[in-house]
Protein backbone atom coordinates (compact mmCIF):
# COMPACT_ATOMS: atom_id res chain seq x y z
CA UNK A 1 0.00 0.00 0.00
CA UNK A 2 1.75 3.50 -0.98
CA UNK A 3 -0.61 6.57 -0.25
CA UNK A 4 1.84 9.98 -1.43
CA UNK A 5 1.91 12.68 0.89
CA UNK A 6 2.88 15.45 -1.89
CA UNK A 7 1.70 16.02 -5.49
CA UNK A 8 1.16 19.13 -7.44
CA UNK A 9 -0.56 19.55 -10.81
CA UNK A 10 2.78 20.58 -12.46
CA UNK A 11 3.98 18.80 -15.40
CA UNK A 12 0.81 16.41 -15.55
CA UNK A 13 -0.41 17.42 -19.12
CA UNK A 14 -4.10 18.65 -19.22
CA UNK A 15 -5.71 22.14 -19.78
CA UNK A 16 -8.58 21.45 -17.07
CA UNK A 17 -7.88 20.55 -13.47
CA UNK A 18 -9.99 17.18 -14.46
CA UNK A 19 -7.40 16.19 -17.58
CA UNK A 20 -4.71 16.62 -15.41
CA UNK A 21 -6.03 14.84 -11.93
CA UNK A 22 -6.96 12.15 -14.85
CA UNK A 23 -3.46 11.91 -16.11
CA UNK A 24 -1.95 11.99 -12.46
CA UNK A 25 -3.76 9.09 -11.51
CA UNK A 26 -2.32 7.29 -14.82
CA UNK A 27 0.80 7.51 -13.56
CA UNK A 28 0.01 6.69 -9.80
CA UNK A 29 -1.23 3.14 -11.31
CA UNK A 30 2.22 2.83 -13.22
CA UNK A 31 3.60 3.54 -9.57
CA UNK A 32 1.11 1.23 -7.49
CA UNK A 33 0.41 4.21 -5.51
CA UNK A 34 -2.99 3.84 -4.01
CA UNK A 35 -3.77 7.31 -2.59
CA UNK A 36 -2.18 10.34 -3.22
CA UNK A 37 -2.59 14.00 -1.49
CA UNK A 38 -2.97 17.22 -3.65
CA UNK A 39 -2.45 20.74 -3.16
CA UNK A 40 -1.59 23.89 -4.60
CA UNK A 41 -3.35 24.57 -8.12
CA UNK A 42 -2.21 25.08 -11.65
CA UNK A 43 1.44 26.00 -11.94
CA UNK A 44 2.54 28.98 -10.91
CA UNK A 45 2.15 29.04 -8.17
CA UNK A 46 2.57 32.55 -5.95
CA UNK A 47 4.73 32.72 -3.05
CA UNK A 48 2.44 35.48 -0.92
CA UNK A 49 -1.00 34.55 -2.56
CA UNK A 50 -4.25 37.01 -2.11
CA UNK A 51 -7.32 35.80 -1.37
CA UNK A 52 -8.69 35.66 -4.83
CA UNK A 53 -5.59 33.45 -5.74
CA UNK A 54 -6.31 31.12 -3.06
CA UNK A 55 -10.31 30.54 -3.82
CA UNK A 56 -9.37 30.18 -7.05
CA UNK A 57 -6.42 27.58 -6.75
CA UNK A 58 -8.28 25.94 -3.61
CA UNK A 59 -11.14 25.70 -6.23
CA UNK A 60 -8.91 23.97 -8.75
CA UNK A 61 -7.69 21.08 -6.51
CA UNK A 62 -11.44 20.91 -5.34
CA UNK A 63 -12.53 20.49 -8.89
CA UNK A 64 -10.08 17.82 -9.57
CA UNK A 65 -11.13 15.93 -6.90
CA UNK A 66 -14.80 15.70 -7.53
CA UNK A 67 -14.57 12.23 -8.77
CA UNK A 68 -11.39 11.00 -7.68
CA UNK A 69 -12.42 10.74 -3.55
CA UNK A 70 -10.95 7.35 -3.80
CA UNK A 71 -7.57 8.03 -5.29
CA UNK A 72 -7.11 11.28 -3.98
CA UNK A 73 -7.05 13.95 -0.91
CA UNK A 74 -6.89 17.38 -1.01
CA UNK A 75 -5.27 19.77 1.04
CA UNK A 76 -6.20 23.27 1.35
CA UNK A 77 -3.47 25.77 0.61
CA UNK A 78 -3.84 29.15 2.92
CA UNK A 79 -1.60 32.58 3.72
CA UNK A 80 -0.94 33.44 7.01
CA UNK A 81 -0.94 37.10 5.85
CA UNK A 82 -3.99 37.14 4.86
CA UNK A 83 -5.34 35.10 8.45
CA UNK A 84 -9.08 36.25 8.74
CA UNK A 85 -9.59 34.80 4.84
CA UNK A 86 -7.65 32.00 5.58
CA UNK A 87 -9.37 30.63 8.50
CA UNK A 88 -12.22 31.19 6.74
CA UNK A 89 -10.65 29.24 3.73
CA UNK A 90 -10.21 26.32 5.91
CA UNK A 91 -13.83 26.18 7.10
CA UNK A 92 -15.39 26.23 3.86
CA UNK A 93 -12.67 24.15 2.31
CA UNK A 94 -11.80 21.13 4.92
CA UNK A 95 -14.36 22.46 7.96
CA UNK A 96 -17.07 22.03 5.55
CA UNK A 97 -16.07 20.78 2.76
CA UNK A 98 -13.88 17.64 1.65
CA UNK A 99 -10.12 18.04 2.40
CA UNK A 100 -8.34 16.95 4.92
CA UNK A 101 -5.32 18.69 5.35
CA UNK A 102 -3.57 22.03 5.35
CA UNK A 103 -0.58 23.18 3.36
CA UNK A 104 1.66 26.04 4.61
CA UNK A 105 3.86 27.29 1.86
CA UNK A 106 6.67 30.07 1.89
CA UNK A 107 4.61 33.38 2.34
CA UNK A 108 5.70 33.97 5.58
CA UNK A 109 8.28 32.51 8.51
CA UNK A 110 6.28 29.68 10.44
CA UNK A 111 7.89 30.03 13.63
CA UNK A 112 6.02 33.67 13.66
CA UNK A 113 2.69 33.24 15.79
CA UNK A 114 0.29 34.06 12.98
CA UNK A 115 0.44 30.88 12.21
CA UNK A 116 -1.05 29.59 15.78
CA UNK A 117 -4.73 30.11 14.96
CA UNK A 118 -4.26 28.12 11.38
CA UNK A 119 -2.29 24.72 13.32
CA UNK A 120 -5.10 25.48 16.28
CA UNK A 121 -8.31 25.37 13.83
CA UNK A 122 -6.79 22.70 11.93
CA UNK A 123 -6.28 20.56 15.19
CA UNK A 124 -9.75 21.27 15.97
CA UNK A 125 -11.07 18.72 13.26
CA UNK A 126 -7.80 16.64 12.79
CA UNK A 127 -6.57 17.78 9.77
CA UNK A 128 -2.74 17.16 8.79
CA UNK A 129 -0.32 20.35 8.75
CA UNK A 130 2.15 20.36 6.43
CA UNK A 131 5.00 22.91 6.15
CA UNK A 132 7.01 23.48 3.77
CA UNK A 133 10.66 23.62 5.05
CA UNK A 134 14.21 23.88 3.50
CA UNK A 135 17.56 24.76 4.17
CA UNK A 136 19.50 26.19 0.99
CA UNK A 137 22.96 27.04 1.32
CA UNK A 138 22.06 28.93 -1.78
CA UNK A 139 19.92 30.90 0.06
CA UNK A 140 15.92 30.98 1.36
CA UNK A 141 13.29 32.56 -0.37
CA UNK A 142 11.72 36.11 2.17
CA UNK A 143 9.72 34.00 4.33
CA UNK A 144 10.73 30.43 3.53
CA UNK A 145 11.29 28.65 6.70
CA UNK A 146 14.13 26.27 7.91
CA UNK A 147 13.69 23.36 9.80
CA UNK A 148 14.49 25.14 13.35
CA UNK A 149 12.07 27.73 12.68
CA UNK A 150 9.53 24.99 11.80
CA UNK A 151 10.93 23.44 15.50
CA UNK A 152 9.56 26.61 17.12
CA UNK A 153 6.02 25.91 15.80
CA UNK A 154 5.87 22.41 16.31
CA UNK A 155 7.46 22.97 20.27
CA UNK A 156 4.73 26.07 20.75
CA UNK A 157 2.08 22.57 19.83
CA UNK A 158 3.44 19.86 21.43
CA UNK A 159 0.25 18.08 21.06
CA UNK A 160 -0.72 18.97 17.62
CA UNK A 161 1.24 16.41 14.72
CA UNK A 162 2.28 18.26 12.52
CA UNK A 163 4.76 17.36 9.55
CA UNK A 164 8.35 19.17 8.28
CA UNK A 165 7.76 19.37 4.66
CA UNK A 166 10.84 18.23 2.47
CA UNK A 167 12.71 17.45 5.75
CA UNK A 168 14.53 21.09 4.78
CA UNK A 169 16.14 19.03 1.75
CA UNK A 170 19.08 19.20 3.36
CA UNK A 171 17.93 16.50 5.39
CA UNK A 172 21.06 15.68 7.69
CA UNK A 173 20.01 19.46 8.91
CA UNK A 174 16.83 18.62 8.88
CA UNK A 175 16.17 15.82 11.05
CA UNK A 176 18.40 16.91 13.83
CA UNK A 177 15.92 20.09 13.83
CA UNK A 178 12.92 18.00 14.15
CA UNK A 179 14.25 15.17 16.10
CA UNK A 180 13.76 15.86 19.77
CA UNK A 181 10.19 17.11 19.07
CA UNK A 182 7.82 13.76 19.09
CA UNK A 183 4.80 15.76 17.21
CA UNK A 184 6.45 16.51 13.94
CA UNK A 185 6.64 14.10 11.12
CA UNK A 186 8.93 14.29 8.45
CA UNK A 187 8.01 14.41 4.87
CA UNK A 188 10.94 13.36 2.72
CA UNK A 189 9.85 14.70 -0.96
CA UNK A 190 10.88 16.49 -2.95
CA UNK A 191 14.75 16.35 -2.68
CA UNK A 192 17.75 14.56 -4.83
CA UNK A 193 16.95 10.61 -3.87
CA UNK A 194 20.63 10.84 -1.88
CA UNK A 195 21.44 7.22 -0.60
CA UNK A 196 21.30 6.98 3.57
CA UNK A 197 18.56 9.72 3.31
CA UNK A 198 15.79 7.19 4.69
CA UNK A 199 18.18 5.08 7.04
CA UNK A 200 19.31 7.94 8.93
CA UNK A 201 15.76 9.20 10.02
CA UNK A 202 15.07 6.04 10.60
CA UNK A 203 18.14 5.50 12.96
CA UNK A 204 17.16 9.10 14.68
CA UNK A 205 13.52 9.29 14.56
CA UNK A 206 12.13 5.85 14.24
CA UNK A 207 9.72 4.50 11.07
CA UNK A 208 6.44 5.73 12.95
CA UNK A 209 7.65 9.84 12.26
CA UNK A 210 9.00 9.57 8.24
CA UNK A 211 6.10 9.93 5.52
CA UNK A 212 6.93 9.38 1.61
CA UNK A 213 6.04 11.99 -1.01
CA UNK A 214 6.73 12.99 -3.95
CA UNK A 215 6.41 16.13 -4.96
CA UNK A 216 5.23 14.88 -8.49
CA UNK A 217 5.03 15.85 -11.23
CA UNK A 218 7.63 18.38 -10.74
CA UNK A 219 9.61 15.58 -8.99
CA UNK A 220 9.11 11.87 -10.63
CA UNK A 221 7.19 9.46 -8.19
CA UNK A 222 10.29 7.13 -9.31
CA UNK A 223 12.87 9.18 -7.59
CA UNK A 224 11.18 9.69 -4.62
CA UNK A 225 9.70 6.22 -4.04
CA UNK A 226 13.36 4.69 -4.15
CA UNK A 227 14.17 6.43 -1.26
CA UNK A 228 12.43 3.86 0.65
CA UNK A 229 12.39 1.31 -1.74
CA UNK A 230 15.94 1.64 -1.63
CA UNK A 231 16.74 1.85 1.58
CA UNK A 232 18.88 -0.57 3.82
CA UNK A 233 15.95 -1.40 6.46
CA UNK A 234 13.54 -3.27 7.44
CA UNK A 235 9.79 -4.59 5.31
CA UNK A 236 7.75 -3.21 8.42
CA UNK A 237 9.47 0.25 8.25
CA UNK A 238 8.92 0.73 4.83
CA UNK A 239 5.15 -0.30 4.89
CA UNK A 240 4.87 2.80 7.93
CA UNK A 241 6.72 5.13 5.62
CA UNK A 242 5.03 4.35 2.48
CA UNK A 243 1.42 4.33 3.55
CA UNK A 244 0.73 3.16 7.14
CA UNK A 245 1.80 6.40 8.86
CA UNK A 246 0.13 8.64 6.91
CA UNK A 247 -3.14 6.51 6.89
CA UNK A 248 -2.95 6.74 10.87
CA UNK A 249 -3.04 10.37 10.38
CA UNK A 250 -5.41 10.78 8.31
CA UNK A 251 -7.67 7.96 9.93
CA UNK A 252 -9.74 10.58 12.71
CA UNK A 253 -10.77 12.95 9.67
CA UNK A 254 -11.40 10.32 7.32
CA UNK A 255 -13.96 8.81 9.62
CA UNK A 256 -15.42 11.94 10.33
CA UNK A 257 -15.78 12.59 6.96
CA UNK A 258 -17.40 9.40 6.00
CA UNK A 259 -14.12 9.00 2.79
CA UNK A 260 -12.81 5.18 3.56
CA UNK A 261 -9.66 4.70 3.87
CA UNK B 1 20.63 -7.17 -18.34
CA UNK B 2 21.76 -3.42 -17.44
CA UNK B 3 24.94 -1.35 -18.16
CA UNK B 4 25.00 1.08 -15.59
CA UNK B 5 27.13 3.92 -17.11
CA UNK B 6 27.16 5.92 -13.81
CA UNK B 7 28.78 4.74 -10.75
CA UNK B 8 31.38 5.61 -8.00
CA UNK B 9 33.98 3.62 -5.81
CA UNK B 10 35.68 4.89 -2.93
CA UNK B 11 33.98 7.62 -0.58
CA UNK B 12 31.97 10.81 -1.18
CA UNK B 13 34.22 13.32 0.79
CA UNK B 14 31.79 14.84 2.81
CA UNK B 15 29.21 11.39 4.24
CA UNK B 16 29.59 7.78 4.49
CA UNK B 17 27.22 6.51 2.01
CA UNK B 18 25.15 2.75 1.99
CA UNK B 19 27.28 1.25 -1.10
CA UNK B 20 30.49 2.75 -0.80
CA UNK B 21 32.18 -0.55 -0.35
CA UNK B 22 32.79 -2.67 -3.52
CA UNK B 23 31.48 -5.18 -2.30
CA UNK B 24 27.94 -4.11 -0.86
CA UNK B 25 28.13 -1.81 -4.35
CA UNK B 26 28.30 -5.20 -6.10
CA UNK B 27 25.62 -6.63 -4.24
CA UNK B 28 23.24 -3.99 -5.06
CA UNK B 29 24.15 -4.08 -8.42
CA UNK B 30 23.81 -7.70 -9.16
CA UNK B 31 20.57 -7.81 -7.67
CA UNK B 32 19.38 -6.14 -9.86
CA UNK B 33 20.77 -7.61 -13.04
CA UNK B 34 23.76 -4.82 -13.57
CA UNK B 35 26.45 -7.06 -15.91
CA UNK B 36 28.51 -4.16 -16.26
CA UNK B 37 29.08 -0.75 -14.55
CA UNK B 38 31.11 1.97 -15.42
CA UNK B 39 32.99 3.49 -12.39
CA UNK B 40 34.37 6.33 -11.86
CA UNK B 41 36.22 7.34 -8.35
CA UNK B 42 35.06 10.17 -5.70
CA UNK B 43 38.63 10.56 -4.98
CA UNK B 44 38.75 12.63 -8.38
CA UNK B 45 36.79 15.08 -7.58
CA UNK B 46 39.20 16.74 -4.55
CA UNK B 47 41.90 14.84 -4.80
CA UNK B 48 45.28 16.49 -6.88
CA UNK B 49 47.06 12.94 -7.06
CA UNK B 50 44.97 11.95 -10.02
CA UNK B 51 47.88 10.13 -11.00
CA UNK B 52 47.12 7.66 -7.80
CA UNK B 53 43.38 7.71 -7.99
CA UNK B 54 43.48 6.29 -11.33
CA UNK B 55 45.93 3.72 -10.00
CA UNK B 56 43.72 2.90 -7.02
CA UNK B 57 40.76 3.09 -9.24
CA UNK B 58 41.72 0.51 -11.77
CA UNK B 59 43.33 -1.92 -9.05
CA UNK B 60 40.23 -1.92 -7.35
CA UNK B 61 38.32 -2.64 -10.44
CA UNK B 62 40.86 -5.54 -11.47
CA UNK B 63 40.76 -7.36 -8.07
CA UNK B 64 37.48 -6.62 -6.33
CA UNK B 65 35.10 -5.55 -9.56
CA UNK B 66 34.34 -9.59 -10.30
CA UNK B 67 34.03 -8.58 -14.08
CA UNK B 68 31.85 -6.14 -13.71
CA UNK B 69 33.58 -3.02 -12.81
CA UNK B 70 34.62 -0.69 -15.99
CA UNK B 71 37.08 2.16 -14.68
CA UNK B 72 36.73 5.54 -15.93
CA UNK B 73 39.20 7.61 -14.68
CA UNK B 74 40.06 10.88 -13.63
CA UNK B 75 42.19 13.86 -15.66
CA UNK B 76 42.58 17.31 -14.31
CA UNK B 77 43.33 19.62 -17.54
CA UNK B 78 44.04 22.69 -14.99
CA UNK B 79 47.00 20.03 -13.44
CA UNK B 80 50.47 20.40 -14.73
CA UNK B 81 51.24 17.38 -17.17
CA UNK B 82 47.67 16.11 -17.02
CA UNK B 83 48.56 14.69 -20.78
CA UNK B 84 51.07 12.13 -18.99
CA UNK B 85 47.43 10.67 -16.84
CA UNK B 86 45.69 10.45 -19.72
CA UNK B 87 48.23 8.08 -21.37
CA UNK B 88 48.56 6.29 -18.62
CA UNK B 89 44.64 5.82 -18.10
CA UNK B 90 44.81 4.65 -21.63
CA UNK B 91 48.04 2.48 -21.87
CA UNK B 92 49.08 1.49 -18.67
CA UNK B 93 45.17 1.42 -16.77
CA UNK B 94 43.81 -0.40 -19.91
CA UNK B 95 40.82 1.85 -19.60
CA UNK B 96 38.23 2.52 -22.66
CA UNK B 97 37.28 6.24 -20.90
CA UNK B 98 37.52 9.24 -18.52
CA UNK B 99 35.30 11.02 -16.57
CA UNK B 100 35.83 14.71 -16.23
CA UNK B 101 34.44 17.07 -13.19
CA UNK B 102 34.89 20.66 -14.67
CA UNK B 103 33.00 22.37 -12.03
CA UNK B 104 35.17 21.08 -9.18
CA UNK B 105 38.10 21.43 -10.90
CA UNK B 106 37.60 24.74 -11.77
CA UNK B 107 37.35 25.51 -15.22
CA UNK B 108 35.01 26.23 -18.15
CA UNK B 109 34.26 24.48 -21.12
CA UNK B 110 35.76 27.24 -23.41
CA UNK B 111 39.02 26.58 -21.76
CA UNK B 112 41.55 25.38 -24.23
CA UNK B 113 43.01 23.01 -22.24
CA UNK B 114 39.14 21.20 -22.32
CA UNK B 115 39.51 21.24 -26.26
CA UNK B 116 43.28 19.75 -25.88
CA UNK B 117 41.77 16.90 -23.64
CA UNK B 118 39.10 16.15 -25.97
CA UNK B 119 41.42 16.11 -28.95
CA UNK B 120 43.89 13.71 -26.86
CA UNK B 121 40.84 11.42 -25.75
CA UNK B 122 39.72 11.30 -29.18
CA UNK B 123 42.80 10.21 -30.65
CA UNK B 124 43.10 7.87 -27.93
CA UNK B 125 39.89 6.23 -28.64
CA UNK B 126 38.81 6.82 -25.16
CA UNK B 127 34.92 7.97 -24.37
CA UNK B 128 34.76 11.16 -22.21
CA UNK B 129 32.16 11.21 -19.47
CA UNK B 130 31.56 14.98 -18.35
CA UNK B 131 29.85 15.11 -14.88
CA UNK B 132 27.54 18.46 -14.85
CA UNK B 133 26.67 17.88 -11.58
CA UNK B 134 27.63 15.74 -8.78
CA UNK B 135 24.58 17.01 -6.04
CA UNK B 136 21.90 19.52 -5.52
CA UNK B 137 23.96 23.14 -5.59
CA UNK B 138 21.21 23.83 -2.14
CA UNK B 139 22.39 21.37 -0.20
CA UNK B 140 26.22 21.16 -1.45
CA UNK B 141 28.57 21.76 1.76
CA UNK B 142 28.63 25.69 2.71
CA UNK B 143 32.66 25.23 2.22
CA UNK B 144 32.48 23.68 -1.10
CA UNK B 145 30.17 25.01 -3.25
CA UNK B 146 30.53 24.54 -7.06
CA UNK B 147 28.03 25.85 -10.21
CA UNK B 148 26.41 23.01 -12.66
CA UNK B 149 28.85 22.85 -15.48
CA UNK B 150 27.74 25.25 -18.90
CA UNK B 151 27.33 23.34 -21.74
CA UNK B 152 26.78 25.87 -24.12
CA UNK B 153 30.56 25.65 -25.81
CA UNK B 154 29.93 22.31 -25.99
CA UNK B 155 28.00 23.22 -29.63
CA UNK B 156 31.00 25.12 -31.06
CA UNK B 157 33.61 22.37 -30.02
CA UNK B 158 31.80 19.27 -31.97
CA UNK B 159 32.68 20.15 -35.40
CA UNK B 160 36.06 20.78 -34.23
CA UNK B 161 36.72 17.05 -32.59
CA UNK B 162 35.05 14.96 -35.04
CA UNK B 163 35.04 11.25 -33.55
CA UNK B 164 34.34 12.32 -30.12
CA UNK B 165 32.41 10.41 -28.10
CA UNK B 166 30.66 12.20 -25.02
CA UNK B 167 28.51 11.33 -22.31
CA UNK B 168 26.41 14.05 -20.69
CA UNK B 169 26.14 13.01 -16.58
CA UNK B 170 24.02 14.44 -13.87
CA UNK B 171 22.39 16.85 -15.82
CA UNK B 172 19.36 18.73 -14.36
CA UNK B 173 18.53 22.24 -16.18
CA UNK B 174 21.26 22.45 -19.19
CA UNK B 175 21.40 21.88 -21.45
CA UNK B 176 17.83 22.65 -22.39
CA UNK B 177 15.78 23.10 -25.46
CA UNK B 178 17.41 23.69 -28.59
CA UNK B 179 20.77 23.44 -27.26
CA UNK B 180 19.82 20.05 -26.26
CA UNK B 181 18.49 18.63 -29.68
CA UNK B 182 21.53 20.08 -31.58
CA UNK B 183 24.13 18.51 -29.29
CA UNK B 184 22.43 15.24 -29.86
CA UNK B 185 22.25 15.85 -33.73
CA UNK B 186 25.76 17.27 -33.98
CA UNK B 187 27.83 14.99 -32.60
CA UNK B 188 28.08 11.71 -31.04
CA UNK B 189 26.93 13.38 -27.42
CA UNK B 190 24.90 10.59 -24.91
CA UNK B 191 23.01 11.84 -22.40
CA UNK B 192 21.99 9.66 -18.80
CA UNK B 193 19.38 10.72 -16.42
CA UNK B 194 20.89 10.33 -13.08
CA UNK B 195 19.20 13.52 -11.87
CA UNK B 196 16.63 13.45 -14.44
CA UNK B 197 13.42 14.97 -12.65
CA UNK B 198 9.52 15.04 -13.35
CA UNK B 199 7.16 12.74 -13.88
CA UNK B 200 7.21 10.54 -16.91
CA UNK B 201 11.05 12.32 -17.14
CA UNK B 202 12.18 9.54 -19.56
CA UNK B 203 9.52 9.51 -22.44
CA UNK B 204 9.65 13.32 -22.62
CA UNK B 205 13.13 13.38 -22.73
CA UNK B 206 13.50 11.07 -26.07
CA UNK B 207 11.00 13.32 -27.53
CA UNK B 208 14.08 16.03 -27.69
CA UNK B 209 16.74 13.64 -28.21
CA UNK B 210 17.07 10.32 -29.93
CA UNK B 211 16.43 7.54 -27.80
CA UNK B 212 20.10 5.81 -29.16
CA UNK B 213 21.75 8.39 -27.06
CA UNK B 214 20.17 8.03 -23.89
CA UNK B 215 22.44 5.64 -21.25
CA UNK B 216 21.29 3.97 -18.27
CA UNK B 217 23.31 5.53 -15.34
CA UNK B 218 22.01 5.22 -11.35
CA UNK B 219 24.81 7.71 -9.91
CA UNK B 220 25.13 5.08 -6.94
CA UNK B 221 25.76 4.90 -4.29
CA UNK B 222 25.80 8.78 -4.30
CA UNK B 223 21.67 8.27 -5.25
CA UNK B 224 19.93 5.38 -4.39
CA UNK B 225 20.38 2.86 -7.40
CA UNK B 226 16.73 2.03 -7.44
CA UNK B 227 15.79 5.82 -8.61
CA UNK B 228 17.05 5.55 -11.91
CA UNK B 229 15.47 1.78 -12.61
CA UNK B 230 11.89 2.86 -11.45
CA UNK B 231 12.37 6.39 -13.76
CA UNK B 232 12.73 3.86 -16.59
CA UNK B 233 8.91 1.80 -14.92
CA UNK B 234 7.35 5.24 -15.00
CA UNK B 235 7.82 6.22 -18.04
CA UNK B 236 6.12 4.46 -20.92
CA UNK B 237 8.59 3.08 -23.27
CA UNK B 238 8.31 -0.02 -25.83
CA UNK B 239 10.38 -2.80 -25.18
CA UNK B 240 12.95 -2.12 -27.74
CA UNK B 241 13.57 1.44 -26.11
CA UNK B 242 13.87 -0.31 -23.07
CA UNK B 243 16.20 -2.31 -24.19
CA UNK B 244 18.00 0.36 -25.70
CA UNK B 245 18.04 2.48 -22.71
CA UNK B 246 19.67 -0.35 -20.41
CA UNK B 247 22.04 -1.53 -22.14
CA UNK B 248 22.02 -1.76 -25.87
CA UNK B 249 23.23 2.15 -26.56
CA UNK B 250 25.83 1.66 -24.15
CA UNK B 251 27.33 -1.59 -25.62
CA UNK B 252 27.59 0.50 -28.96
CA UNK B 253 29.21 3.17 -27.55
CA UNK B 254 32.25 1.28 -26.17
CA UNK B 255 32.46 -0.93 -29.05
CA UNK B 256 35.59 -0.44 -31.22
Amino acid sequence: MIWDLHVHFSNFEGRTPHEKMANAVKFADRMAIERFMLYLGFPPHPEDPTPEELTKINNQVLEALQHWHHRAFGFVYLNPNHLEFSLKEFDRCVRDGPMVGVKLWIARKCNTPELDPIVERAASVNAVIFQHTWVKVTGNRPGECTPSEFAELAARHPDIPIICGHTGGDWEHGIRAVRAHKNVSIGIAGSDPTNGFVETAVRELGPQRIIYGSDAGGRSFASQLAKVQGANISDEAKKLILGENLKRMLAPILKRKGFEA
Amino acid sequence: MIIDTNVYVSRWPFRRLPGDEIPELLAKLRSHGVSQAWAGSFDGVLHEDVAAVNERLAESCRTLGQGLLIPFGTVNPMLPDWQEDLRRCQENLKMPGIRLHPSYHGYTLDDQRFFDLLRQAVEKKMVVQLALNMEDERTQHSLARVSEVDTAPILRLLPKVPGLRLVIQNRRRKPSGKLLGRLSYHGEVYFDFAMLEGVGGIARFIEEVPGDRLLFGSHYPLFYFESALLKVKESELSKAQRDAIFNGNARLLLEP
